[in-house]
């Protein structure tokens, strides 16, 4: 089914030069944030924010890629993955505040006293001990895509279906997160964090060392994911993606090797969203929209499908573009966006290392179409 | 209860004593209408039709209409046309004074007008308007009215208004308080409210048998007949939910016929689909604003004008995004759904651009409006128009499949495209035209749709989701499977919305499917032969 | 209209505002005259928060433009000491976190002096931590439901006391129909539970029963109303007269209406008073039905005073539009505005600080022929109106206040926050201020 058959192999060094690029922005972008206001080199708050969500979105964009690049499910829920991770974290924030909400209390936060709950819901146990929220964030969304993937996958959903009942799990954890009665603040869901592990939130330093953070889990995603795609395991995934049956056939078991990928690549997600609530400083339902998801496809397809590295740059600019283009020209940015879409699917279906490599080799070997699957432009 | 009816009695009482009052009080009886309190208004009204004056039909009539004013100086209009006539003397009036304000109206002054109306309805000669002012009796069983129902009573010929003016006068006898002696009349009362075993008289009989003031027997009759009509209403409401289950279903038919076309007939993605049914719904509103600015006459049916309108509307646009943008993806599904996302996206601001990002009012024609009742069971008409609607498209759409070449075409290529090519089967050209058919059908949807929803820019985004969910639930590539999962999610929906709410039914519909499709990847109707692997 | 401040002074002080703000907003419109220099030098900018796309670009578009036009003719009046005012207009797209983002980009980037904006609750929680951080101002014109109070924001929208609780006392009374049994119906967000907690416990306070009221939630953009509707006409039928009071958010509300109309529930059966359908929404709405139905509001497009007139001829001016149809938030933003470039001219200075200690006291007619102050919880005098909807789309007002009534930040009828007040004046300095404890809960400021 797969029309794009990348240059896998080659994009390996790209995806270590990505982690060690990311690492070494976000050190210099957090050092100039710490340079008095005075100095020409020195980076706002706004800029240091800014590059956070943008590099948990990177974060987010590598799990998306991990599962559509390499392994061929098109996921349109993965924004699930990366909220219940952020949820997680923000559950964690919330209890941070503790006496200093608007009401005082200790134990419940703002949000449930005010719609009037007596105590906290059993799930919130425990929250308020950073290893046990952070053990949180990997599992709620491990186990959630180990019990989703392992159903899928066993039943052999895959192609459209699979995407389309992506969208619905997303669809449904929103509409349940709208909830009031869910306890988790509804549609307001969780804000106004005053500080993580005693760090004001709101301090220049605090923000530059959870940017660091944020690049140094990135870099560190990029490496373990080149790691797990490069081997055999790697291989065999590419197989599945190419041509499930006949990897099947072999006696491999595609479903395994998908769901090991799958729950991999949630958890990461779900990393991607705990760094990013601490960056933005709100999470509600809204992070569970099934268009997020999409665009975070968007933003893979950008960069180049199935090049790890190519949808952290693909994440990075396009959100770039988003900030820019909502500031300029209000009105014209969802046209932008929507174009963005349409050419890139229809002239750029290796995104922009794609379109590197063919600037750089004319034409590599590694992208011959494979066989009775037409490139866009011989249709 | 008894606080009700204690009221409901206090009420009647002011209210006789201010017409009394008025009537001393002022020197006739229209000047209240000057008065700009909504309190003397009403009673103004209750009195003029009392007094049986020869005007008082022209004045309330034209209350209801507006077209009744006042000056603050005194002298009270009616307006007809551009002129005015005197309402206290039916002459026309030369120069009117410039302050004209129209006489105030609120819900209190439009019941009473309501009632007011409906007493001088009850001497029509026509059936019908007798029976609608007698059913209005009924539900507002006003005290003041008894007189005018027994009079009424006195006259009618017609069973079904007799029986309906009955059950009015046994609603406000039981609505007033209990009086020694008249516990016959209260039986009875209760006997005759029985007949009606609607949620009126439910209301009636439940009031009586929690008060305190009646003697156990009618408080016993009145409990034992609401139980009845509670156990009746029970059984009726399970096919009013029936009902609202199909009316649901088949709104999502509708929305998701178009789909199985593009998605489960050509394999395209079409995440604008929902857009298509935006752009029918916007189409609908503009045929309205033509119609209502060159041919007049045509307005009624102006919706009937949308629908082949929209469908060529969007069908059109269907075939130009098949040529410019679909085509080039074929082979390619995921691709398909991230170009049709971004198409959506550009529909979505264009028609915000050009329309404005707030909702806009398409009318919903008279004979659309309203409901009727079978039984207990409230069939609402715009529903049971959707409805018979969605299934004359499912019809008609079966027909094309079935019947025409371009169905046959369609199904060759479905089934085995290059084969189809090699018997000569134009491929480009029956794509186009089956992806402008799905078009067209969303177009159809959406003029259905703006007859229930809000049209907005957002509109097609609310069904893209439950739409895909209908076609993968029943089956992709069977039209009877979508009708079957349609159909399937509606009536599961309203069955448990009643029960856990309107959220968590929809969760659990959305979780069910989901789960279904891990054990029945191919849905209820699953397509079986070789050219559907992958 | 009166108000609670001495009436010589309020008379005098609102005649003098009023003469000199329709005189210059009518020597505006005549070309050629001009009533003050052209201001001149560092604009002091002026940030538009609302979102221009996404769902809620529906209600937030207009409060753009109402915004452009009252800057525009604070320009044309010779601006803010004397310098011009500039616009800065974003758009967070209706995305929550992107309105976390803007904020931050208007107030340390842009460096705009005070921001218009927000429209839902979680709108504005998301940005105010970061007004707080960076001590910005924010105008938020929208009713709420209550329970904050920040030292960044001035809320010139209604709080419950202003709209939910009047409204259901007009419910009660006589005129209203004396309803004895109410339906809370509402989209399940923070704003419908918060206000639907405090009027259940309002209402129980006026002896209605539990049993007498029934609360359901719906999701946001419900479109399918018939088993909510049969349930409220069943709710009806008890024999008591039965009122629907309705926090149904945004677009929910044609399908809703449409249901009602189409099941028979007419205004003069079970009346819906709603807190959210405005002359905006009704635009997009087949009003013949819904005569009657009625809205609770602290401006009506209908109110028929020389001020709103006049408002009403310069926004058709402005947008080239004769059909453009005002509502309250854009009342809110319009007193919001006038407020801060009073406070501005005041302090002789754009320092936020400074600016937020001037708010307090400032009085600004309001476009129904009152006078609307800013309390020291940063909240409004405001007079509340109960409109019934006409055929043509606008309101017609059957019941009003008989005063402006002072809006409260924390509501007496939640339990939790019965002892909160706001008061931003020293020496209390702090929003959320237990007056039995006589202690600031959240933080001071020094």
């Amino acid at each position: 089914m797969n029309a794009l058959s990348p240059s896998t192999t080659k994009s390996f060094p790209g995806a270590i030069r990505m982690a060690a690029v990311a690492f070494a922005v976000t050190i210099v972008l957090a050092g100039a944030s710490l340079l008095p206001e005075a100095n020409p080199l020195h980076v706002s708050a706004f800029v240091v924010s800014l590059a956070g969500k943008y590099l948990a979105y990177a974060i987010l964009a590598l799990s998306v890629d991990l599962v559509w690049g390499f392994a061929g499910i098109l996921t349109l829920g993965h924004a699930a993955f990366f909220a219940l991770g952020g949820y997680a974290m923000g559950m964690y924030l919330m209890r941070e505040i503790g006496t200093r909400g608007v009401y005082g209390n200790p134990d419940l936060p703002d949000f449930m006293i005010f719609l009037s709950w007596k105590s906290l819901p059993w799930y919130w146990w425990g929250t308020d001990h950073f290893a046990w929220a952070m053990l949180l964030v990997l599992i709620v969304p491990g186990i959630l895509a180990g019990v989703f993937g392992w159903l899928a996958f066993r039943s052999r959903v895959s192609g459209v279906y699979l995407s389309i009942i992506t969208q619905a799990l997303t669809y449904a954890l929103m509409l349940a997160f709208f909830q009031n009665g869910l306890g988790f603040g509804g549609n307001n869901g969780l804000t106004d964090f005053k500080d993580i592990l005693g760090a004001d939130l709101h301090s220049p330093l605090t923000r530059a060392v959870l940017l660091v953070m944020t690049g140094t889990v990135l870099a560190g995603c990029l490496v373990l994911s080149r790691w797990l795609v490069s081997g055999r395991f790697g291989y065999l995934l590419v197989a599945v993606r190419d041509a499930e049956s006949r990897t099947r056939f072999l006696g491999y078991r595609p479903e395994q090797a998908k769901l090991l990928i799958w729950v991999f690549s949630a958890m990461v997600a779900g990393i991607g969203g705990a760094l990013y609530v601490t960056q933005v400083g709100i999470i509600n339902p809204g992070e569970f929209a099934p268009a997020n998801s999409i665009e975070s496809v968007i933003w893979v397809a950008v960069g180049g499908r199935g090049t790890l590295s190519g949808s952290v740059l693909g994440a990075v600019l396009v959100n770039c573009g988003k900030t820019l283009f909502t500031a300029w020209l209000p009105e014209f940015w969802l046209y932008g966006l929507g174009l963005l879409f349409l050419v890139t699917t229809l002239f750029l279906p290796q995104g922009l290392m794609g379109l590197r490599y063919h600037l750089a080799t004319k034409r590599p070997e590694e992208v011959t179409p494979e066989v009775s699957n037409p490139e866009g432009e011989e249709a | 209860m008894c606080r009700f009816s204690r009221f409901l009695w206090a009420g009647a009482v002011c209210l006789l004593l201010a017409f009394s009052g008025m009537q001393v009080a002022v020197a006739d009886e229209f000047s209240g209408l000057e008065s700009g309190q909504f309190n003397t208004i009403a009673n103004t009204v209750s009195a003029l039709v009392a007094s049986g004056n020869s005007q008082a039909g022209a004045v309330i009539d034209a209350l209801g209409k507006r077209h009744l004013f006042y000056s603050p100086a005194g002298g009270v209009f009616i307006r007809s046309g551009s002129t005015y006539v005197d309402a206290r003397t039916g002459q026309f009036v030369q120069n009117t004074p410039a302050d004209l304000k129209p006489v105030r109206m609120n819900n209190y002054v439009r019941q009473v007008l309501a009632s007011a109306n409906a007493e001088l309805e009850l001497l029509s000669p026509q059936d019908a308007v007798r029976l609608k002012a007698a059913t209005q009796m009924y539900a507002q069983h006003n005290p003041v009215m008894l007189p005018a129902i027994n009079h009424a009573l006195a006259l009618e010929k017609n069973s079904r208004v007799r029986l309906k003016l009955e059950q009015a006068s046994a609603a406000i006898v039981l609505a007033q308080p209990m009086k020694t002696g008249d516990e016959a009349s209260r039986l009875a009362a209760v006997k005759a409210l029985g007949s009606a075993a609607d949620l009126e008289a439910r209301g009636v009989l439940s009031a009586v048998a929690m008060s305190d003031h009646e003697t156990a027997e009618v408080r016993k009759a009145a409990a034992d007949t609401v139980s009845s009509i509670d156990l009746k209403q029970r059984l009726w409401s399970i096919l009013q939910n029936a009902f609202y289950g199909l009316s649901y279903g088949s709104v999502l038919l509708l929305a998701a016929t178009g789909l199985a076309i593009t998605f489960g007939v050509m394999g395209v993605i079409n995440m604008a689909h929902g857009e298509l049914m935006m752009i029918g719904a916007y189409t609908t509103w503009m045929v309205q604003q033509g119609i209502r600015a060159t041919v007049l006459w045509l307005e009624p049916v102006s919706l009937l004008v949308a629908i082949p309108v929209a469908f060529c509307v969007c069908g059109l646009l269907g075939i130009l995004i098949e040529r410019g943008l679909i085509r080039f993806l074929y082979g390619r599904p995921l691709e398909t759904l991230l170009a049709t996302w971004g198409l959506s996206l550009i529909l979505q601001q264009a028609i915000r651009s050009i329309f404005g990002p707030t909702n806009i009012a398409v009318v919903t024609p008279a004979w659309l409006s309203g409901s009727w009742m079978l039984g207990s069971v409230d069939i609402t008409l715009n529903r049971l128009a959707i409805f018979v609607f969605a299934f004359l498209v499912l019809a008609a759409l079966m027909l094309i499949m079935r019947k025409t070449s371009l169905g046959l075409e369609m199904r060759a290529v479905t089934q085995n495209r290059r084969m189809a090519a090699l018997m000569g089967i134009r491929t480009p050209r029956v794509d186009a035209l089956a992806f402008g058919l799905g078009a067209g059908l969303a177009g159809l949807a959406g003029v259905a749709v703006s007859q229930i929803d809000n049209v907005s820019p957002n509109l097609g985004q609310s069904y893209i989701i439950d739409s895909f969910m209908v076609v993968v639930f029943g089956g992709v590539g069977n039209l009877w499977g979508t009708l079957a999962a349609a159909m399937t999610l509606g009536m599961g929906g309203k069955i448990l919305e009643p029960t856990i709410g309107a959220v968590s039914a929809k969760i659990s519909i959305l979780v069910l499917v989901i789960l279904y499709i891990q054990r029945h990847p191919r849905g209820m109707f699953p397509v079986r032969g070789r050219g559907v692997e992958s | 209209m009166s108000d609670i401040l001495p009436k010589l002074s309020r008379r005098a002080f609102g005649r003098l505002a009023l003469a000199s703000s329709v005189a210059a907003i009518g020597a505006a419109y005549r070309p050629g005259q001009a009533l003050a220099a052209a201001p001149t030098g560092q604009p002091i900018k002026v940030g538009i928060l609302h979102s221009l796309s996404g769902t809620m670009a529906i209600s937030e578009t207009t409060l753009k433009d109402v915004m452009l036009m009252l800057i525009a003719e604070q320009n044309r009046k010779g601006g803010l000491l004397g310098r011009p005012l500039e616009p800065v207009i974003v758009d967070p797209a209706s995305n929550w976190p992107l309105f976390a983002e803007k904020a931050r980009q208007l107030l340390s980037v842009d460096k705009v002096d005070a921001v218009f904006g927000c429209w839902t609750s979680v709108s504005r929680k998301s940005v105010l931590p970061v007004f707080e951080e960076l001590n910005g101002i924010l105008f938020y014109p929208v009713q709420y439901e209550g329970q904050e109070c920040s030292r960044n924001i001035f809320y010139t929208g209604a709080a419950p006391n202003q709209q939910a609780i009047p409204a259901v006392d007009y419910l009660l009374s006589e005129e209203g129909g004396s309803a004895k049994r109410f339906a809370l119906v509402g989209t399940d967000y923070v704003y419908p539970r918060t206000t639907n907690q405090i009027l259940a416990n309002y209402l129980k306070s006026k002896g209605i029963k539990d049993e007498d009221i029934m609360v359901n939630y719906t999701p946001f953009g419900q479109s399918d109303w018939q088993t909510i509707v049969s349930q409220i006409k069943a709710f009806g039928a008890a024999g008591k007269k039965t009122a629907v009071v309705s926090t149904i958010n945004g677009d929910a509300n044609v399908p809703f209406y449409k249901e009602l109309g189409n099941q028979g529930v007419s205004a003069t059966d079970i009346p819906v008073m709603a807190f959210s359908v405005g002359e905006e929404e009704l635009a997009g709405m087949d009003t013949a039905p819904l005569v009657g139905q009625l809205a609770a509001w602290n401006y009506f497009e209908s109110i028929d005073t020389p001020e709103n007139k006049l408002f009403i001829k310069e926004w058709h001016e402005f947008t080239k539009n004769p059909k453009r149809t005002t509502n309250d938030p854009m009342e809110a933003h319009y007193i919001g505005f006038n407020m801060w470039v009073q406070a501005v001219t005041k302090a002789g200075t754009t320092d936020h600080d400074k600016v937020i200690d001037t708010m307090i006291g400032i009085r600004q007619p309001n476009l129904t022929g009152g006078v609307a102050q800013m309390l020291p919880n940063h909240h409004l005098t405001k007079p509340v109106y109960i409109g019934e909807i006409q055929d043509d789309g606008q309101f017609s007002v059957v019941w009003k206040t008989p005063s402006t009534i002072a809006g409260q930040a924390w509501s007496p009828w939640v339990p939790e926050t019965k002892n909160l007040i706001g008061d931003w004046s020293k020496p209390i300095s702090c929003g959320n201020y237990n007056t039995a404890t006589k202690t600031c809960i959240g933080k001071k400021h020094v």
